[in-house]
């Protein structure tokens, strides 16, 4: 379970704040698959990393009680002056796992090759993505944070991800946040549309992808 | 409340170990690379600034007002400046080349910091660790009289310069202004550190005004340790830890009041 009590974030501006969340409530319980719709600047990112608790709420409180990740396929984690062998020896031991038991996985998934031995900025964007998700998918979690749509690389590509993700890990918990709305139809179970700093919640699916898209 | 809420203290020490290395390891690679000596870079960086100094004071004849031998005069008064001097500049700024890595909850300002100033503290220690002892090889330098007086000095300095370090480094999140006037602050504070005179040497209505600055009672304590009864030291140990309690409880407030407010993008 992740808990939003009474969740407020505010972010300092040059003159006031902006407000991003104001006092909400949000529960995500195990196994459960949430997405979350919004516009660009509506929250989305800033929600997650409320979740994952990179940040924290200016008021209010977040729970939680399952292991999170930290968002999905995010490559900004990566040192660029460091090789693709020497990131994933840094995400190892900040989870505490041995890098020799995950390599041979990275290297298979993200078929970088001989890249792999090579500086991050050397990478085009695709290969740095695919390397992003293969160590994404070495650390165990119980709810995956999903930022935008994990749809990097080929259609092939796409299809081990899919199936890396959302078959093998259909038992965890999953947030998305997009503004795909067939993405989140697809992968959701319960869609909430973020806007005016708060969720709102729908009783169906297709009724929130419609309140989403009318708005 | 940042770490996993039912883990126990040994379990959140265990990951901040875990986190500190983890960082330690990559600023080390980030820094230095595996090129040509690599690691090595952490402490012959400084070995060459004490060495260049060394030979200047040397030829110079650097007035430090004694008669003290200037080499291991030189190596304690400047390994001294590079440990107040350097690690608040090393922890100033550090959030925004950080953004990336803090995803990982466990990540923290403060675990960041500490990986800064052990890497830091361990390379000018060892620099001048190394300086000392290739020196008396060669006979240009006697060893410490009291190895352990020059030891805790040495640690208490570093406390100095830790505090220093988390206070400054937190408080150049808030404000670019410290970063603006930490930088032309060392060059005033280098010449009144204690490090190319001794107290004794001052007349003693400007001793009692440098004495204000806690490095001076340091590298007093240190050289005293070194150099034994060839002259007369001034130090006050109490107000010197006085100052890096003050420093430090206000440096770990001031880091706690950023990290809780830190943006990642």
């Amino acid at each position: 379970m992740i808990r939003f009590e009474q969740v407020s974030k505010r972010y300092p501006l040059g003159h006031g704040q902006r407000v991003v969340l104001q006092d909400v409530n949000l529960e995500i319980a195990r196994g459960e698959k949430v997405g979350i719709l919004g516009r660009n600047g509506s929250g989305k990112s800033t929600t997650i990393r409320l979740l994952s608790g990179a940040e924290l709420p200016s008021a209010g409180r977040v729970v939680r009680d399952m292991t999170v990740s930290w968002p999905l396929a995010f490559g900004g984690a990566f040192q660029s002056s460091l090789t693709g062998r020497d990131n994933l020896r840094l995400i190892c031991r900040i989870y505490g796992k041995d890098h020799e038991d995950c390599i041979d996985f990275v290297s298979d998934f993200s078929e970088l090759g001989a890249y792999l031995d090579e500086p991050i900025r050397n990478y085009s964007s695709g290969m740095s993505a695919r390397l992003a998700f293969a160590i994404s998918m070495v650390i165990e979690f119980d709810c995956f944070l999903i930022d935008e749509v994990v749809a990097v690389g080929d259609s092939r590509f796409h299809q081990k991800c899919h199936e890396e993700l959302f078959v093998k890990r259909i038992d965890r918990s999953f947030v998305i946040v997009s503004h795909d709305t067939e993405y989140i139809r697809h992968h959701c179970d319960i869609v909430l549309v973020l806007r005016d700093s708060t969720f709102h919640r729908f009783s169906s699916i297709d009724e929130a992808i419609e309140n989403y898209v009318s708005n | 409340m940042r770490r996993e809420l039912n883990s126990s203290l040994s379990q959140s020490w265990a990951i901040q170990r875990r986190i500190i290395f983890a960082l330690v390891m990559r600023e080390a690679l980030t820094r230095y690379g595996r090129h040509n000596i690599g690691f090595l870079w952490l402490f012959v960086e400084p070995m060459i600034f004490t060495v260049g100094i060394t030979i200047f004071w040397t030829f110079t004849k650097a007035a430090h007002g004694s008669d003290l031998p200037i080499v291991p005069f030189a190596i304690t008064g400047y390994s001294s400046v590079l440990v107040w001097r350097n690690i608040p500049g090393r922890l100033s700024n550090a959030v925004l080349p950080n953004v990336g890595i803090m995803h990982h909850r466990n990540v923290r300002l403060i675990d960041i910091y500490f990986a800064r100033l052990l890497l830091e503290t361990s390379g000018v220690s060892m620099s001048f660790l190394f300086l000392t002892l290739a020196f008396w090889v060669v006979e240009w330098t006697a060893l410490p009289e009291d190895v352990l007086q020059v030891l805790s000095g040495w640690l208490l300095l570093n406390w100095f310069g830790w505090s220093m370090g988390l206070l400054i480094g937190s408080l150049s999140e808030q404000t670019e202004i410290i970063e603006k006037i930490w930088h032309p602050a060392t060059y005033f504070l280098f010449p009144l550190s204690g490090a190319a005179f001794i107290a004794d040497a001052l007349p003693p209505a400007f001793r009692d005004f440098v004495l204000w600055l806690p490095m001076v009672h340091c590298v007093e304590y240190i050289r005293e340790g070194f150099f034994g009864s060839a002259f007369v030291a001034h130090y006050d140990l109490g107000y010197v830890v006085t100052c890096c309690c003050v420093m430090s409880v206000a440096g770990f407030l001031n880091v706690n009041y950023v990290a809780n407010r830190v943006v990642l993008q």
